[in-house]
C-alpha cells in the first residue's frame, strides 16, 4: 500500500520539493495538498511585474491544473487548513475536508506584518503577498490618486514601481534613513532612490506613521512628525513573519518559524516545514533559493535518502525595469573587514566589495551587474582574492587577461558556479543539457533546467551560455522585434497596449519609446488592428495605418486597378444576384469575370474611379463587400448538406451561412477563411481552412489550424459538439481567443503552433466560463465592425480616396 | 530610447525654386489630403502623387514605382517615406530615392504651399512627356 503524503500549502517551495519527488521516485506516495489560496502553483517572485503591468498571471503559473492531473495529485483549492491531530494523523480544512497522512509536510508560508497602528483595518490597507492584493491593488489603480507604501524594502520598492507604472502618484514611507539597508549600503541606497525619484516615486525616509487617516476608507496617512499625506491606498510592506500556529496549535515545537533540522524534519517524526515558515538553525529565510536548496533536500529525505541542509548564503536583484541592483553576503563594516570601492557617477555606477581575510563575505553592486554571480560565487566558496585584489572590482572580465567580452566572462566560469540563483542551476547542468538534448530555444532550456525560469534576471547569463555551447546558430535575440521602429516583439507589443491602457498608435508610439517619429508601413498595419481587436469600442479605425486594399475594400492588381468581390453568403447565390453582377460588368466593361477558390464571383479590372460607381450598383442588388482583401474573416465554403446532398448529415449550408452572417466584418490578424462540409466526404474542402467544420450524424466536428497556400497543412481537430448552436460558440470563440492572442499577419496555424493544440482545446472545448468570454467579447466587438463598407462609401465617405484632387492641362476633366 | 524627430518647416518651399521662370499650377488646399495621406493631380503627362506628412510638410512625385509602375500614391506614407503597395519598396518622398537595399529613383516635382494652397511647377512636368 503506498504512503500518503499530505502538504499544507500550494507555493513555491512545496511546488518545487514535488518536482524533485516526482522525477526520483514517482508514483511513490499518494499525494494530496490544501491550498488556502483557490488557484494552483504561481511564481509569486513574479508578482511585481504582474503589478507593473509586464506580466499577466498566466504568464506566471508554473503549475497548470494538468500537471496536478498528470501526477495524480489531490489538489484542495480555497481549503484553508484549521486543524492537524498528530495522534489521529489527519488534518482537517475549514471548509470540512479530512485526509489522513503518513508523512506530512507544513508549507504554510508566512504573513505580511500589519503594523498595529490605528486605522489600520480600514478598507484599502493592503499587504503584498499574493495575488489577491495584486488585484486589490490594480483594482486602486482604475480609481488612480496617491498611493502610499509603507516600507522601502523589496517588496514595498516593487510595489511602488508597479502603482507607479500603472499611473498611480506614489509616496514611500520608510523608518530608516536609508531605503533597502538590509541589502544595501548607504551610497547604493542613495542611488537607488535618485534612480526612484526620476521615476516620479517620492520617498520619505526616517518617516514613523502615527496612524492611518480616513473615516470608512483610507483617505492618507498622519507621520509622527505631525506630516498627513493624503492617498486612497496604504500598502504594508514592512515585513513577513513565518505561519507557524497551525503547528504551534498542534504541539509541534516553534520558535519564530517551525523548528526544523537539517533534514527540515519537525519535532515529530512524521512532520516537516518546507519554506517561508521554517525555521532552521535560528534563521528563517524569505526569499526563494535557500527555499529551493531545502526543498531538495526535503524531497531527498522523503525518499529515504539524508542529504542534510545546512543554510544558505544569499542574494538579491531588484525587479524594476531599468535599474540594476545586485547585493549579496554581509556588507556591514567591522574590525576585521576593509572594502573595495568603485564609483563612476557619469555611468551611474557603484560597486563595493567588503573582505575578510581575503576573502570576499559581501558584495553590492549598483548600475553594473554582470558580474554579480562571480563575486557571488566566490562569496560561497570563500576563494582567497590575494592574487587579484588588485582588479577585482573590475570584475572578471579584467582577470588573466581575458577579453572585455561577456561570453569569455561566461566561458572562464568553474563548471559548478551557479548561474540561476532562484532555481540553484549550476554552469555544467545548462551546457550539459543543452548538449544532451539538442536544446536551441531558451525556453526549451527553462523547460528542462529551470534556469532562468523564475525571476528571470539570469537570463543575459543563460543566454551566453548558450551562444558558448551552440556557437552561431544561436540567436539571442529570441524575440523578433515587431519592425526597426522598436526593440519590442509583437507579443510584448500587445501586452501593454492591454497593460498600458494605450488606445491609440501615437500613445503606443511614445510609451513604448518607438524610435521613428510616426512608424513604418510594417508596424503601423499591425498596431492598428491590435487596437481595434483590443479597444472595439474606444478605438477609432486609422485609416492611413491601413494597407490599400483594407482603405478602398478592394483588391490592387499589378496594373493599379481593382478588383470587387461581392459577398455570396455561404457560397449560395441567384438569378437576380447574377443578372446584377452581369449588368455591372457591361456597364463598367469589366474585363475579367473569375470564380474564386472561396466560392465567390471576382470582377478585376476595375478603375479605382470606378469603385464607388460599381459598389452602388451592387448594392442595390443587395450585395455587400465580400471582404476579400480584409484581414478578416473571408469566405465560408459551404456543400449543399441534407438540403441535396444524398449523403449529408446535417444542414451544412446553414450553417456556413449562419456563422458568415454572424462573422462578417471582423477584423483578425491575418485572413480568416472558413468552410463546413455536410459529411466527412468533405466536399466543402473544410480540413484545409483555418476553421472547418465537419458534419457527423452526432453532430459537428470542429477543425482549425489548416492550411493550403505556402503551407499545406491537415487541419487538427478542436472537439466534436452535438449542435449547430454550440458549433457557432465553439467557432466564435475560437475566432476571439485568436485575435486576442495572434501577431499581426500571423495565420491561424502558426498562431495555433505557437500556443499549443492542447492549451487551444482547454480553453475553448475545455473551460466554459473561458469560452464564454472568448464569445462574449467577439459579440461586442461586432457591433462596431458590422458596417458595410461599400455601402458607406456609395454615401460619400472618404469620397477623396476615389477622385483626384485636380486635373492639370487636360482638355476635358474627369468628372 | 525613442529618438527625436527633426521638423522642418516646408512652408518656404519655393525658395528651393527661385530663380526659376516657373508656372505654378493650383491644386487645392492641404486639408484635402488625409494627413499621413496622397492624393493624385491628373496630368497629359501621367499621374502625381502628392503627399502630406504628419507634420504638414507637402511633397509631389510622379506616382509610378520605378520597380513595377506600383501607384505610389496608395501606399502606406509614414515619416517622409512612402511604401509601395506592390511590393514594398520605400522611396524618400524628400528625394525620390528607394531607401534601404533596394534601387532605384521616383521623380519629384516642386510643390509650394502657401497658407495651406497649394501649387505644383508645370514647367517640370513637361520632363516626364519622354518617360510616358
Amino acid at each position: 500500500m503506498k504512503q500518503k503524503l499530505v502538504i499544507i500549502g500550494n507555493g513555491m517551495a512545496p511546488g518545487r520539493m514535488l518536482e524533485e519527488l516526482f522525477e526520483q521516485a514517482p508514483g511513490l506516495y499518494d499525494v494530496v495538498i490544501f491550498n488556502a489560496e483557490p488557484r494552483v502553483n504561481y511564481d509569486r517572485i513574479m508578482l511585481s511585474p504582474v503589478l507593473s503591468g509586464e506580466k499577466l498571471y498566466e504568464d506566471i503559473v508554473i503549475h497548470g491544473d494538468d500537471w496536478y492531473a498528470r501526477h495524480g495529485v489531490t489538489l484542495h483549492k480555497g481549503a484553508k487548513v484549521t486543524g492537524i491531530d498528530r495522534a489521529a494523523k489527519t488534518v482537517t480544512s475549514a471548509s470540512g475536508v479530512t485526509e489522513s497522512y503518513d508523512k506530512l509536510v507544513i508549507a504554510t508560508g508566512s504573513l505580511p506584518f500589519i503594523i498595529p497602528v490605528p486605522g489600520h483595518t480600514l478598507p484599502g490597507v493592503l499587504a503584498y503577498r499574493d495575488l489577491d492584493d495584486v488585484e486589490k491593488m490594480l483594482d486602486a489603480t482604475k480609481r488612480g490618486g496617491r498611493a502610499i507604501v509603507i516600507g522601502a524594502g523589496l517588496l514595498g520598492l516593487e510595489a511602488a514601481y508597479g502603482l507607479k507604472r500603472q499611473g498611480m502618484d506614489v509616496t514611500v514611507i520608510h523608518i530608516m534613513p536609508t531605503i533597502m539597508e538590509r541589502q544595501l549600503d548607504p551610497p547604493a541606497a542613495y542611488l537607488l532612490e535618485k534612480a526612484l525619484n526620476d521615476r516620479g516615486i517620492e520617498i520619505i525616509t526616517k518617516a514613523n506613521t502615527k496612524r492611518i487617516v480616513g473615516e470608512d476608507k483610507v483617505e492618507g496617512i498622519e507621520l509622527e512628525d505631525g506630516r498627513v499625506i493624503e492617498g486612497t491606498i496604504v500598502v504594508m510592506a514592512v515585513g513577513i513573519r513565518p505561519a507557524a500556529q497551525l503547528a504551534k496549535d498542534a504541539g509541534v515545537v516553534t520558535n519564530r518559524g517551525i523548528v526544523v533540522d537539517d533534514g527540515m524534519m519537525t519535532s515529530d517524526g512524521s512532520i516537516y516545514a518546507l519554506g517561508e515558515c521554517a525555521e532552521h538553525r535560528g534563521v528563517c529565510y524569505g526569499l526563494v533559493a535557500p527555499l529551493y536548496e531545502s526543498a531538495k533536500t526535503l524531497a531527498d529525505r522523503l525518499i529515504g535518502g539524508a542529504s542534510e541542509y545546512r543554510g544558505s548564503v544569499v542574494n538579491t536583484k531588484l525587479k524594476v525595469t531599468g535599474i540594476n541592483l545586485f547585493s549579496a553576503g554581509d556588507f556591514a563594516e567591522g574590525e576585521d573587514r576593509e572594502e573595495i570601492v568603485l564609483r563612476d557617477a557619469t555611468a551611474g555606477v557603484y560597486k563595493r566589495l567588503v573582505l575578510r581575510d581575503n576573502r570576499i563575505v559581501g558584495a553590492v553592486l549598483y548600475g553594473e551587474t554582470a558580474d554579480g554571480a562571480w563575486f557571488f560565487d566566490m562569496i560561497k566558496r570563500g576563494t582567497d582574492i590575494s592574487e587579484m585584489r588588485d582588479t577585482l572590482i573590475f570584475g572578471q572580465a579584467y582577470q588573466g587577461g581575458s577579453p572585455l567580452d561577456p561570453t569569455a566572462a561566461v566561458a572562464a566560469l568553474p563548471d559548478d558556479a551557479e548561474i540561476c540563483g532562484c532555481n540553484g542551476v549550476c554552469k555544467s547542468k545548462i551546457v550539459g543539457t543543452i548538449t544532451a538534448k539538442g536544446l536551441t530555444s531558451l525556453d526549451d532550456v527553462r523547460a528542462h533546467t529551470k534556469a532562468s525560469a523564475s525571476c528571470g534576471s539570469c537570463t543575459g547569463l543563460v543566454e551566453q551560455l548558450m551562444v558558448l555551447t551552440l556557437g552561431d546558430s544561436y540567436n539571442p535575440a529570441a524575440v523578433q522585434p515587431m519592425c526597426t521602429c522598436t526593440e519590442l516583439g509583437h507579443d510584448d507589443v500587445r501586452r501593454l497596449i492591454v497593460a498600458k491602457g494605450l488606445k491609440t498608435i501615437p500613445a503606443v508610439m511614445q510609451e513604448l519609446e518607438w524610435k521613428t517619429s510616426c512608424g513604418c508601413a510594417k508596424c503601423r498595419p499591425a498596431l492598428n488592428y491590435y487596437l481595434v481587436c483590443d479597444w472595439p469600442d474606444e478605438y477609432a479605425d486609422d485609416y492611413q495605418s491601413r494597407f490599400i486594399n483594407e482603405r478602398v475594400h478592394a483588391n490592387i492588381q499589378k496594373d493599379g486597378t481593382y478588383s470587387v468581390v461581392p459577398r455570396m453568403w455561404g457560397g449560395v447565390t441567384n438569378a437576380g444576384e447574377l443578372r446584377a453582377i452581369a449588368d455591372v460588368v457591361d456597364k463598367f466593361e469589366i474585363p475579367m469575370v473569375k470564380v474564386t477558390g472561396g466560392q465567390r464571383i471576382d470582377l478585376l479590372g476595375i478603375h479605382k474611379e470606378d469603385l464607388p460607381a460599381v459598389w452602388a450598383d451592387l448594392g442595390k442588388a443587395g450585395f455587400v463587400s465580400g471582404q476579400a482583401y480584409a484581414k478578416g474573416l473571408r469566405t465560408v465554403k459551404t456543400c449543399v448538406g441534407t438540403d441535396w446532398c444524398r449523403f449529408g448529415t446535417q444542414d451544412s449550408t446553414g450553417l456556413g451561412i449562419r456563422l458568415e452572417k454572424f462573422m462578417w466584418g471582423s477584423w483578425t490578424p491575418a485572413k480568416l477563411k472558413l468552410a463546413v462540409s455536410g459529411c466527412p466526404r468533405n466536399c466543402a474542402e473544410a480540413t484545409c481552412k483555418d476553421i472547418g467544420v465537419i458534419c457527423v450524424d452526432s453532430g459537428y466536428e470542429i477543425h482549425f489550424a489548416g492550411a493550403a497556400g505556402l503551407d499545406i497543412k491537415g487541419t487538427e481537430v478542436l472537439g466534436l459538439v452535438a449542435t449547430e448552436e454550440e458549433a457557432l460558440e465553439h467557432i466564435v470563440a475560437l475566432a476571439q481567443m485568436y485575435r486576442e492572442q495572434g501577431r499581426y499577419l500571423e495565420r491561424i496555424y502558426k498562431w495555433a503552433k505557437r500556443v499549443g493544440l492542447d492549451e487551444i482545446r482547454r480553453q475553448i472545448m475545455g473551460d466554459a466560463e473561458k469560452r464564454k468570454g472568448y464569445f462574449d467579447r467577439f459579440v461586442f466587438s461586432q457591433k462596431f465592425a458590422q458596417v458595410d463598407p461599400w455601402s458607406e462609401r456609395v454615401s460619400g465617405k472618404d469620397k477623396h480616396e476615389f477622385k483626384p484632387m485636380a486635373v492639370v492641362g487636360m482638355a476635358e476633366a474627369a468628372e | 530610447m525613442a529618438l527625436e524627430t527633426k521638423i522642418m518647416s516646408r512652408s518656404d518651399a519655393d525658395a528651393v525654386t527661385s530663380g526659376f521662370d516657373r508656372d505654378w499650377v493650383d491644386i487645392g488646399v492641404i486639408h484635402e489630403i488625409p494627413v499621413r495621406g496622397a492624393r493624385c493631380v491628373r496630368t497629359p503627362q501621367g499621374r502625381i502623387a502628392v503627399f502630406r506628412t504628419a507634420d504638414d510638410q507637402v511633397f509631389a512625385i510622379e506616382d509610378r514605382c520605378p520597380h513595377k509602375a506600383g501607384p505610389l500614391s496608395q501606399g502606406i506614407v509614414h515619416g517622409t517615406s512612402v511604401t509601395c503597395p506592390l511590393h514594398n519598396m520605400v522611396f524618400s518622398l524628400e528625394t525620390g530615392q528607394a531607401q534601404g537595399a533596394d534601387e532605384g529613383e521616383v521623380r519629384t516635382i516642386p510643390i509650394r504651399n502657401r497658407d495651406g494652397r497649394l501649387s505644383i511647377a508645370v514647367d517640370k512636368l513637361s520632363l516626364l512627356v519622354a518617360a510616358e
